[in-house]
């Protein structure tokens, strides 16, 4: 496994490149599709989006810095167990700080808080990323990676909760006489609402694609 | 199907040809289904017009445009998508808001038909689709059923109908109470049966002067222009007779069980959806099977889903599942169903 030994201190440009290739290029959700269980099942409102955005990217920044900072005391045939009692530590801290701030968020997100710690995203990260840099660029993975999740979630929530209840984090947006679709806030509706979201991203994409085949035959 | 030229054409063996294309069975089954359009309107008025145009219009317009998107020649030409379209405004109430119909119409065709690759593609019938659709994201419009027969219906259009979209429907209550026909509860003879336990009389009910959908209602209508199609062999005779049979039996079974909560074989068959179900949506030729076993299986299954739902589950109507669950196993009925080739040996235990 290649170490840091002897590398110089990344750039600024290094940092940026890995804070926006969670945001955006590697996207967990809507370009690597990982993490669809919480994405589909907690996303029927803005605030549970919110609420499971905010948590799942407490969890992956701590566990990202903590997996990264023991990187060279772990042997490798127990580094699995050890991130998942790594990350299950701050899933527990997570589980109590939210039961703590609001129980009414606490019940909405039911099981899916302690589910937290077999998110394929975060352990993913550590195995990908976390275990094979240094502390302060996992930490920046971990927050674009974690705000990449929180966007994701964010949009979907929003589709949700604007069609399938007409609110927007519970006030009114379209006065009473609004017709919900209830297909939205039901399972078929998160579904529906990642593929749209899948669909906007794979066309923003080709396009992209697109255009820049054109210009390097203009250029040619 | 291609154009033939005057040029001199070198094809392999078979040299017959048929003069059937998709285009022109297309267009078979939509006179087929014009009658009912016709009786929908004559017993409901002008909203059924209204519904019709929308529902066909959306239809295409979608169809058009995800050629479009897609990047290739439209076929809109073919008819397939008036028949989603004819169909879907059949299946809904009458006094259906025509944005929501605009909404079924979109979701049949770009969901149910042209994500899956078009015409021919489709795993679920489109119509259906798109009913399934609104069903689930407007549960309390779509049961919004009107009296047939009112007075006012050539002149004035069901208060429902003209909601603002993305807005509510108004409620029924005054305007049928306003609109004084005899002895209607607001709901279907299926409702009346599952709810309230009273079962209407037979007759009207095959003849179709009854609340229901726009193009559900005459059991007797149905059937003789699925006659037609049949005749013609535009449809698979089997599907519909193994569908309606197995209602039926199942049906009568649960009737003599328990007389006082089902009905008997003869109201399952005359009530609801099922007749236009089986003649005209059960047996799309895209997503029924191909063997001739499997038809009566794929038949048979749906009759009996249709009751369990209806008589065991918590909607007063099931034609809807029944068809999108027969569609969804129609690849495995034909997969178990392949007749054995003539003079092959017996199958090897290990197949594909």
């Amino acid at each position: 496994m290649p170490h840091d030994h002897g590398q110089p201190a990344p750039s600024p440009a290094e940092n940026m490149e890995a804070f926006l290739d969670g945001l955006w290029k590697q996207n967990p959700v809507f370009v690597q599709v990982l993490g669809t269980c919480p994405t589909l099942a907690i996303t029927n409102s803005v605030s549970n989006a919110v609420a499971m955005g905010l948590a799942t990217l407490f969890v992956l920044v701590c566990s990202n810095a903590l997996v990264s900072a023991v990187r060279k005391l772990v042997p490798k045939q127990v580094r699995i167990a050890t991130y998942i009692l790594i990350i299950a530590t701050f899933v527990t801290i997570v589980d109590y700080l939210i039961k703590a701030i609001s129980v009414a968020v606490y019940k909405a997100l039911g099981p899916f808080i302690a589910l937290i710690v077999v998110n394929c995203i975060i352990l993913g990260r550590a195995e990908a990323y976390a275990s094979k840099n240094p502390v302060g660029k996992s930490i920046l993975d971990g927050l674009g990676m974690g705000i990449g999740f929180f966007i994701a979630l964010f949009s979907l929530g929003s589709v949700r909760e604007i069609l399938g209840a007409g609110t927007f984090l519970g006030f009114p947006l379209f006065g009473p006489n609004y017709q919900p679709w209830v297909l939205f806030l039901l399972p078929p509706g998160g579904f529906f609402t990642l593929a749209i979201w899948l669909m906007v991203f794979a066309a923003w994409k080709d396009r992209k694609k697109r255009r820049e085949v054109k210009t390097m035959a203009e250029a040619a | 199907m291609p154009k033939l030229t005057a040029e001199i054409q070198l094809r392999t063996s078979p040299h017959l040809h048929t003069p059937r294309s998709v285009e022109m069975i297309m267009r078979h089954v939509v006179y087929a289904m014009l009658p009912l359009c016709a009786f929908g309107i004559y017993v409901f008025g002008i909203s059924v017009v209204a519904l019709l145009a929308v529902a066909v219009a959306a239809c295409l317009a979608t169809e058009h445009l995800c050629c479009h998107l897609a990047g290739r020649a439209s076929s809109i030409n073919d008819w397939s998508a008036v028949i989603t379209g004819i169909l879907l405004a059949l299946t809904l109430p009458p006094g259906f808001p025509l944005w929501m119909t605009a909404v079924g119409g979109f979701v049949s065709i770009a969901l149910g038909k042209m994500l899956f690759g078009g015409l021919g593609m489709n795993v679920f019938n489109p119509a259906l689709v798109g009913r399934a659709f609104l069903q689930a994201s407007f549960p309390v419009a779509i049961t919004g059923y009107t009296p047939a027969l009112s007075a006012s219906r050539f002149t004035e259009f069901i208060p429902t109908t003209l909601t603002f979209p993305f807005l509510q429907p108004p409620s029924l209550t005054a305007w049928i109470t306003a609109a004084r026909v005899d002895s209607f509860a607001g709901a279907t003879a299926l409702m009346q049966q599952k709810f309230d336990r009273v079962t209407v009389e037979l007759l009207p009910l095959f003849l179709g002067y009854e609340s229901g959908s726009a193009g559900e209602t005459s059991a007797i209508l149905i059937l003789l222009c699925g006659a037609y199609l049949a005749a013609r062999k535009f449809l698979d005779w089997r599907i519909p007779v193994a569908m309606l049979g197995s209602a039926a039996l199942a049906g009568q079974a649960f009737h003599l069980l328990n007389p006082a909560v089902y009905p008997n074989g003869a109201f399952v068959l005359g009530s609801g959806g099922l007749m236009l179900g089986a003649v005209f949506m059960a047996t799309d030729m895209v997503s029924s099977p191909t063997t001739p076993l499997g038809v009566w299986i794929y038949g048979a299954l749906m009759g009996l889903i249709t009751v369990i739902i209806r008589f065991l589950g918590g909607l007063p109507e099931g034609v809807m599942y029944s068809i999108l669950l027969g569609n969804a196993v129609a690849p495995l009925i034909d997969n178990i169903t392949q007749p054995a080739i003539y003079g092959a040996r017996k199958k090897a235990k290990v197949t594909a």
